[in-house]
This record gives C-alpha cells, sequence and structure tokens, in this order.
C-alpha cells in the first residue's frame, strides 16, 4: 500500500460510480485478508485475475540468470495464488470497450503508468492498455482513479467475459451498414458482472464488426461475433440487425466461428447474448480448463444442437428491461465532428508528410473527413506522449480517440483542412510513424518480456523485425509493404500469428547442445475477410535468422506473383512446399557456440536462452541422432499434411497428421524402449504407460491437453474427415511435436555445465 | 508536506557515448548477483519509444533505470516503497542510491559514459502528496535548500520546476555551481 492510498480515496470519494466503487473496497478488503491468511489462495488468485490483476513473469520467484535458475530473494508473505509471490511484479489489464477513449482518460492512463508502472502504457491486440511490473497493493487505487474516469479492469482476466472489441473505423466506416459502436458498448455494460456469466470455466471473448469482407472485428476469431446487417422488417422498413457467430478462437488450434443466426434484430441482441452465456455456463467444460472455451462445446454437440439449445434457452429467459432500455435512442448516438468538413492541402513537397496521408490516413464515409492512425511501436506509448496525445485530441475532435487491435491508436472526425497540422503535432511528439497496418507494423504479444508462458522473445523480434524493414522502407516493393506480420512468444496466439501473412509463434530446439530460440514460421493465415482463414507452420527456424526468412519470402513473393495478386492467394497458389524449401538453409550451418553466442540467446536478452526451470530427467543415454531422425520426419509428415489440405485432399491431410502423431510419438519411446514396433496400438500403448501414466509429458500449463489430442486422434482412426476436423487435427499434431520436443528436452537436462542453458 | 516516492535523476554528462542497449547486459548481471539494495526482478528494455524510460532494471521496492524521458539521458532511481525518516532522509537515499547506481555504470563502461556531476532533478512520483503547482514549489523548497546546502556545504544551487504541466508530477532540476561528489 502507498502512503497516499486514502488521500486518492478521499479526494475520488464521490467520483467513482457506486457500484464500481464498492467492488474496489472489496477487493481491497479481500487483499488485507489474503495477507492474514484468511482467504484460500486459489480464491483470492481467481478474485485477482476478475479483476484484471494478473501474474508476469518470475512471479513463481524463480529466474534463470544465463547460467542457473536462481530463487529471487522475495520477502516470505502469503502468496498471490498457487506459486504467485506476494511482492513479484504484476500485470493489470484495462478494459477499454470497443477501444474508445477520452483525453482524460489517456491522462490519467499516463499518471498510472508513472506513478505505479515502467513509465509505458501497452496497448493490447484487444483493444485494451496493460500496465506492467505493478505490485498488488497499489491495484486498489489504481482501479479507483480508472473509475473516476469511467475506466473498470473488471473481468479483464479470468474466466468472464473479456474486453468488447470492435471496428475502430465504426461509424465512418463506408461499408458498415450502421455504426455498432452503441451495441458494442451496451453489450459490454449488460454483461459486466451478469449472473448467467459467473459459471463459464473459461474466458469468453466477444467482438462486433461493420461488414463481413473487411477484418476490422476479427469477429470469426471470437467466442462470439457480430456482424451488422439491415433487412426489411415486416413494415417494409429497413430494420438492424446482426449475424451472430459462436466458437471462434485461436489459442492452440484455432477455430472459426460458426452461425448462431443469420439475422438477429437488434432488439434480440442481448437476450440472445445472454442464452448463449447461460447455455456456456451451464454446459461448458469446467474441470479441463483445457476444453472449457465454448468453440469446444460447439465442436461437442455441432452447432445445430447449439443453437436449438440457446434459442430453446432464450424462449425461457425473464423479461429484462435493459434488454430494450439499453438501447434506447441508441441511433441517436453519434460522435461527430468538432471543426468543418474541409479539402486535404497540397502537401507542398513534404515527402514526410505524404507518406504518412499515404499509410495512415483515411477517407471517411463523411465527406471532407479523415481518420488518422497513430503507429506504435510494439504497442508502446509513453506517458508523456500520452499527455500529448490527449491535448491533440481535445484540439482536433470532439475528444475521442480509439485503440485498434493492430495495437495503436485511430484518430477519427479530423476536418481534411487540419491534416497538416495534425501531423505537424504528432511528429512533434514523435507519433507520426508512417507504415500503419503495414509490414512495418509488427504487431507483437509480450511473450518472454513479461508473459510466464513465453517461450520465445516476441517483442524482441518484434521490434527487431520493424527497425529493419522501416529501415528499407523506401526500397520495399508495394505489394510487400501491405503485409501484415505478427508474432506470439509461444502457440497461444496472443499475438495473431494465424491470421497474419506471416505469422511466427516460438518455440525451442536443441542445438550444439544448447537451447535455441526458434519461431515457427506459419503461412495462409488471412486478416481480411474478418480472420477469414488461418494459417498453418511450415518449419521452425532460430529466432536469429527470422528477419532473414522474411525477406527471402518477401523477395520469393514479388518475384513470382501474378499481377496484382494478394499474398495469400500467392501461397495458395504456388503451395508451401517452394516456401519452405526457400527457409530450409537456415536451418543449416550453424555456428558453434564459441564462434557466435549471440545465436543462442534471444533477441533483447543478452542471457544465454533457456526455456526455465526444468526438472532433471529419469533417461539417460538415449540415442539422439535416431530420435532427431524419426522428429524430422514428424514434421515433414504436419508440412505434408498441410499441403493436402491445401489441395483439398481431406482424408489424405488427416492420415498424414495423424502420422506425425505417431511418428513423434514413437521418437520419443524409442528413448526408452528401442524395438518398439510400427503398430500404433503398440506406440500408442508404450507412450502411455512410459509418458502419460507417468505424468511426465505432462506440459506445466496445459497438463495433458497435448497427450490426450494424440489419445483422441488414434481412437478415431480412420474417421472421415472435414475442412474443420482436419485443420484441427493438423494443428493438434503440430502441438504434439512442440511437446514431445519439450519432453525430450526435459529428459534429457542433466545439471548444465555453467554455460549450457 | 511528506515527500515520499521519490525518483532522483543524475544527468550524463554531455551526449550519450554509449549504446543504451549495452546496458541491458550490465542490468542483467546486476539482478543475477542481486547486487544493489532491494529486490531486483527483471530488466525492461524500451528503447523503441522514443524520449522513453529506456532501459528499467525492475525492483520491488525500487527501479533503476538508464533513462531517456524528455530527451535527456540520466541514470535514474525510483523509490516504489514508503520510507520512514524526514524528508531529508528521503532525498538523501534516493541521491545516494541514484549514485550508487551512476558510480556503477561509470566503471562499466570508463571514459565512455559520465554522470554530470552539477546537475541532477528530483521529483514526487505521487500526485496527491504533491501537486506539480507553484505552491508545492514554494512549500518545499526552503526544505530543498537546506538539504542542499548540509549536502554540499556551500550554497549557490539553482533551483528550477522541472515541468511547468500541471499534470506532471512534481519535481526540480538542481544545478550547482561547484560539482558535487556523487552521494556515497
Ligand atoms: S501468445 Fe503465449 S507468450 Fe504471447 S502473451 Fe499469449 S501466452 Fe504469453
Amino acid at each position: 500500500m502507498k502512503t497516499s492510498d486514502k488521500l486518492w480515496k478521499d479526494l475520488l470519494n464521490g467520483k467513482v460510480p457506486e457500484q464500481l466503487g464498492q467492488e474496489v473496497d472489496q477487493f481491497e478488503t479481500e487483499i488485507g485478508l489474503r495477507k492474514q491468511g484468511k482467504i484460500e489462495e486459489k480464491v483470492f488468485a481467481e478474485t485477482r485475475l476478475r479483476r484484471g490483476a494478473y501474474g508476469q513473469r518470475y512471479d513463481n520467484g524463480q529466474r534463470y540468470d544465463g547460467t542457473e535458475s536462481r530463487k529471487l530473494p522475495f520477502a516470505d508473505k502469503p502468496t498471490k495464488g498457487p506459486g504467485t509471490v506476494w511482492d513479484a511484479p504484476g500485470m493489470l489489464r484495462i478494459k477499454v470497450p470497443f477501444g474508445g477513449l477520452n483525453p482524460r482518460q489517456l491522462e490519467v492512463m499516463a499518471e498510472l503508468a508513472e506513478e505505479y508502472s515502467d513509465g509505458i502504457a501497452h496497448v493490447t491486440t484487444r483493444q485494451d492498455f496493460q500496465l506492467h511490473f505493478i505490485h498488488i497493493e497499489n491495484t486498489p487505487t489504481i482501479m479507483r482513479r480508472l473509475a473516476a474516469v469511467g475506466i473498470t479492469t473488471r473481468e479483464a482476466c479470468g474466466n468472464a467475459v473479456r474486453n468488447v472489441t470492435a471496428c475502430p473505423l465504426a461509424g465512418v466506416c463506408h461499408d458498415e451498414p450502421f455504426d455498432v459502436t452503441p451495441y458494442s458498448k451496451a453489450l459490454a455494460w449488460f454483461l459486466m458482472g451478469h449472473p448467467d456469466t459467473m459459471e463459464f470455466g473459461r474466458k469468453f471473448k466477444p467482438a462486433f464488426s461493420g461488414c463481413a469482407q473487411h477484418a476490422c472485428g476479427l469477429v470469426q476469431m471470437h467466442d462470439i461475433g457480430y456482424t451488422a446487417l439491415v433487412r426489411p422488417g415486416a413494415d417494409g422498413k429497413l430494420q438492424r440487425g446482426f449475424k451472430i457467430v459462436v466458437g471462434g478462437g485461436l489459442g492452440p488450434v484455432p477455430r472459426q466461428a460458426r452461425i448462431l443466426t443469420e439475422f438477429a434484430p437488434v432488439e434480440e441482441m442481448l437476450p440472445l447474448t445472454q442464452a448463449v452465456c447461460r447455455v456456456f455456463g451451464k454446459h461448458g467444460e469446467k474441470k479441463n480448463r483445457n476444453g472449457a472455451r465454448i468453440k469446444f462445446l460447439v465442436d461437442k454437440w455441432g452447432i445445430e444442437k447449439f443453437r436449438e439449445e440457446v434459442f430453446a434457452t432464450r424462449k425461457e429467459l425473464r423479461e429484462d428491461p435493459r434488454w430494450l432500455g439499453m438501447l434506447q435512442d441508441i441511433e441517436k448516438e453519434e460522435e461527430g465532428p468538432l471543426h468543418p468538413p474541409g479539402q486535404l492541402p497540397a502537401f507542398g513537397g513534404n515527402d514526410r508528410l505524404y507518406e504518412w496521408v499515404k499509410g495512415n490516413v483515411r477517407d471517411q464515409r463523411q465527406a471532407g473527413y479523415v481518420t488518422a492512425a497513430i503507429n506504435l511501436p510494439l504497442g508502446d506509448i509513453t506517458a508523456d506522449q500520452l499527455r500529448s496525445l490527449a491535448d491533440i485530441v481535445a484540439k482536433y475532435t470532439r475528444g475521442t480517440i480509439r485503440t485498434t487491435v493492430e495495437q495503436n491508436f485511430l484518430i477519427r472526425w479530423i476536418s481534411k483542412t487540419d491534416v497538416p497540422a495534425l501531423f505537424a503535432d504528432l511528429d512533434r511528439v514523435e507519433l507520426a510513424a508512417p507504415g500503419a497496418t503495414s509490414i512495418v507494423d509488427v504487431t507483437s504479444c509480450p511473450g518472454t518480456d513479461t508473459c510466464k508462458l513465453g517461450i520465445s522473445s516476441s517483442r524482441g523480434l518484434g521490434g527487431e523485425l520493424r527497425n529493419q524493414l522501416v529501415a528499407k522502407s523506401y526500397q520495399l516493393d508495394e505489394a510487400v509493404k501491405g503485409l501484415h506480420i505478427k508474432v506470439s512468444g509461444c502457440f497461444n496466439s496472443c499475438g495473431g500469428h494465424y491470421v497474419s501473412d506471416l505469422g511466427f509463434y516460438g518455440v525451442s530446439r536443441t542445438i550444439n547442445g544448447y537451447k535455441v530460440p526458434h519461431f515457427q514460421v506459419l503461412l495462409g493465415g488471412e486478416w481480411e475477410h474478418n480472420a477469414g482463414s488461418y494459417g498453418l507452420p511450415i518449419i521452425a527456424i532460430p529466432s536469429k535468422r527470422v528477419p532473414a526468412a522474411v525477406d527471402f519470402v518477401t523477395e520469393f513473393y514479388v518475384k513470382n506473383r501474378l499481377k496484382d495478386e494478394r499474398f495469400h492467394a500467392f501461397v495458395k497458389r504456388v503451395g508451401k512446399g517452394p516456401v519452405r524449401a526457400l527457409l530450409e538453409p537456415l536451418n543449416q550451418n550453424f555456428p558453434t557456440h564459441e564462434a557466435d553466442p549471440g545465436f543462442y540467446s534471444d533477441w533483447g536478452d543478452p542471457r544465454q536462452y533457456s526455456i526455465g526451470d526444468i526438472g532433471i530427467g529419469e533417461c539417460a543415454g538415449e540415442v539422439v541422432s535416431r530420435y532427431q531422425f524419426e522428429m524430422t520426419a514428424a514434421e515433414r509428415l504436419v508440412f505434408e499434411a498441410g499441403q493436402h489440405l491445401d489441395q483439398d485432399r481431406l482424408q489424405a491431410a488427416g492420415e498424414t497428421a495423424y502420422a506425425a502423431f505417431l511418428r513423434a510419438a514413437k521418437a520419443l519411446v524409442q528413448i526408452q524402449f528401442d524395438d518398439v514396433s510400427n503398430d500404433p496400438d503398440e506406440i500408442v500403448a508404450e507412450f502411455k504407460e512410459r509418458f502419460f501414466d507417468t505424468q511426465v509429458f505432462f506440459d506445466p500449463f496445459v497438463g495433458p491437453k497435448f497427450a490426450n489430442d494424440f489419445f483422441a486422434a488414434h481412437a478415431v482412426r480412420g474417421e472421415k474427415f472435414t475442412a474443420d476436423t482436419t485443420h484441427h487435427r493438423i494443428a493438434e499434431a503440430q502441438l504434439f511435436i512442440e511437446a514431445v520436443h519439450n519432453c525430450y528436452n526435459k529428459l534429457r537436462s542433466a545439471p548444465a555445465p555453467a554455460t549450457k542453458a | 508536506m511528506e515527500l515520499q516516492y521519490l525518483v532522483a535523476k543524475i544527468y550524463v554528462d554531455g551526449d550519450l557515448r554509449i549504446d543504451p542497449v549495452s546496458v541491458v547486459n550490465v542490468f542483467h548481471r546486476l539482478v543475477a548477483q542481486q547486487a544493489l539494495p532491494g529486490v531486483l526482478v527483471d530488466v525492461a528494455e524500451l528503447l523503441h519509444v522514443p524520449a522513453g524510460p529506456g532501459v528499467v532494471l525492475v525492483g520491488v521496492e525500487a527501479d533503476y533505470a538508464l533513462d531517456h524521458t524528455s530527451h535527456h539521458w540520466g541514470v535514474l532511481y525510483r523509490r516504489k516503497a514508503p520510507l520512514a525518516g524526514t524528508n531529508a532522509d528521503r532525498i538523501r537515499q534516493a541521491l545516494q542510491a541514484a549514485g550508487q547506481i551512476a558510480r556503477l555504470l561509470e566503471a562499466e563502461f570508463p571514459g565512455q559514459l559520465t554522470f554530470s556531476r552539477t546537475d541532477f532533478s528530483l521529483t514526487v512520483n505521487d500526485r496527491v502528496l504533491a501537486a506539480n503547482t507553484p505552491a508545492t514549489f514554494a512549500a518545499t523548497r526552503p526544505e530543498l535548500e537546506a538539504y542542499l546546502q548540509g549536502w554540499l556545504g556551500r550554497a549557490g544551487s539553482t533551483l528550477a520546476l522541472l515541468e511547468s504541466d500541471p499534470r506532471q508530477r512534481f519535481g526540480v532540476r538542481v544545478q550547482t555551481a561547484v560539482p558535487f561528489d556523487l552521494p556515497a
């Protein structure tokens, strides 16, 4: 606690909305009780998560320092949750429904970043803010200061309804039939703390889109997604409504959402969503968190049964006046401009202004107005910049700005006449970087910088790619400039690697006896069409060689594309094989550790790379070359499965993916049992006995999930594959291979020599 | 007025002549050795944002940084946990801690990295304890001047508000007429 907490409480008395204030008071009390050991740690952990206070790397009190994993000398206090040290810095996630902010909110974010964090506010891939290195005891005051300006952290984490996202162009876009902003806002407040959302086994992410063809809302990758539509009603007048989809998601194995209803009139949006929540709360998985997202329930039941259940539940719901009350006069809500419409003045030879306008400025539907994107490096902004931005927003708009899922800001309703002055003002505070949403605008999750699950440094790689691409941006082909790069630190896909032209997620490999950070390269993902298709991994390459991989792929694309051919179509036409072949040399001729120790560390982190505290294995004396041989075959199989899928050979794709599972499992079994045959039943039995029953194979975060995927694939072998099930099987096989690598590393890690990870 | 959560920043003498990224390695080593007071947890490299926090060594009781806020490089100590004692005790503690990391970095980069012996700032990292107003400046000035007089043993320091924007934190820039020893 800070000595000023009481002063803040007094100062903000009457300014914090009553309900939010009560919740913060309650949380403050819970913190006190936990400190006295009067609340169970598991209960406190979920309580804190539901308030947005999340764990951060090293909060288990251990840290690898480049030679060994050491205990950090934290004071001995009750924990914040299982294995979570009280004083360890944590992250606070701050919800920003539809990304909408005003100048005062920006100022408060700046104050909090300075007083409690490291001076940086971070915009996330779901339009939230995150502050890092926060002490748990400071969170109640932070929450009060946020609540006083209408912001909450409630349910920003935990098994709850997360931030409701929406197209940042909503209300000004050419393609939308109507502005989804007020509906997204209504949904966010309707669902917050709603009794029907209290029983979720996992998080639940909603998103709104103004149209189906563009990417801004990304509804296809959300637990529930709403796309604006209009239809003639019974009275012949156009009626507003939504196409609603459910069960989409990224995560380790991505799913495209499925259609719940082609059209629900806006009046049905809240009750129907409530019904979805009730069904999910009642029937969703609770015990196994790896199968608890709504997508698994939709998978299990099929969309028809799920739909039936939702509509039956809808009929049973008790009438709630808020269903319509929260939508009252919604059509009149409009952001509107501060200044009259105008014309874009001549650039007068100002090349930087020209470049910025070309990349960051876009015409609104309303004549005479534009939107301007602010390209943030890795989603980060300083406190000083936030304050300046607040001034700029107040100067040129009616006090509104939005965060975007590409970790940027979007200022809307700029009179065209104001564009040069706006550029000059942004430039003064170094917020006028060109190339927003272009290839230089790399999106990245927190990765190993702060995330507990990070395997490789996604921010380090993202920053490096950004630097290298900015340096040569003037020479880049226009077709390349339009590509998206998204990086995640692990398979969980918070960086959105599945829906990017070029996606990367962190994995680790062993080279010359050292662990080396790698990234899986994914191709075939699509940002457009509301995240219309998901990419598949083609090859894992060392982190330090990823910039070269980006060069290889983009040059190949420029050289071989047909006129006006988009990258997604190009990959589909040429296939992933030639691209993989292009990248294979990057997996050869590794330098020795002595010759280039930097190769064995991660971007932005000079420590010898490690994947953390690995236990000492039971098995020694394995035949490494044989293992590597088998694993190479398994990786090849999974890649071939992807190729089959590309060519619509679903059965071959699914069966090859299953073969990849088997090969990887066999590679592991062989370490202990040389004579294992190729009989699938025997491989499964041996694998189960040696690695599953002993829990040796269990992942520290998802437990038996990867092994269960293998067993499930084995149980249904010979099944008829659909496009969906094939896609899942391939993604699961890839993750299983990663898990085999991790298990293998765990088994063979003996107490390391001083220089080895 | 109780001055808690002080941030002391001693500016780089002239231009920064090292690649700031090289400090990352030094900070990692300091974490490994737990070589500074308090629990040291992590290193945050934030050089990608302009005029930002630079490279931060994150601790529980305090952070240390090679900081670039306001486009002004300096070594920074940021107290996060409250401290008992008088305002003078807390000022001394913050300056000593900043002095310690300054000397340490100078030793890491001999001849390349030198911190000023005449120029530093003190900021109160808590807006409700000390708002950035002329009244706060007037109220704290005598105490600050007395401390400087006691520390430096001579008069002649100039004190100025660090930032005029009332939204900023309250801080003062101190420039001394004659060089001081980095506080030990
Ligand atoms: S993708 Fe992985 S590393 Fe990145 S934030 Fe998500 S869980 Fe963490």
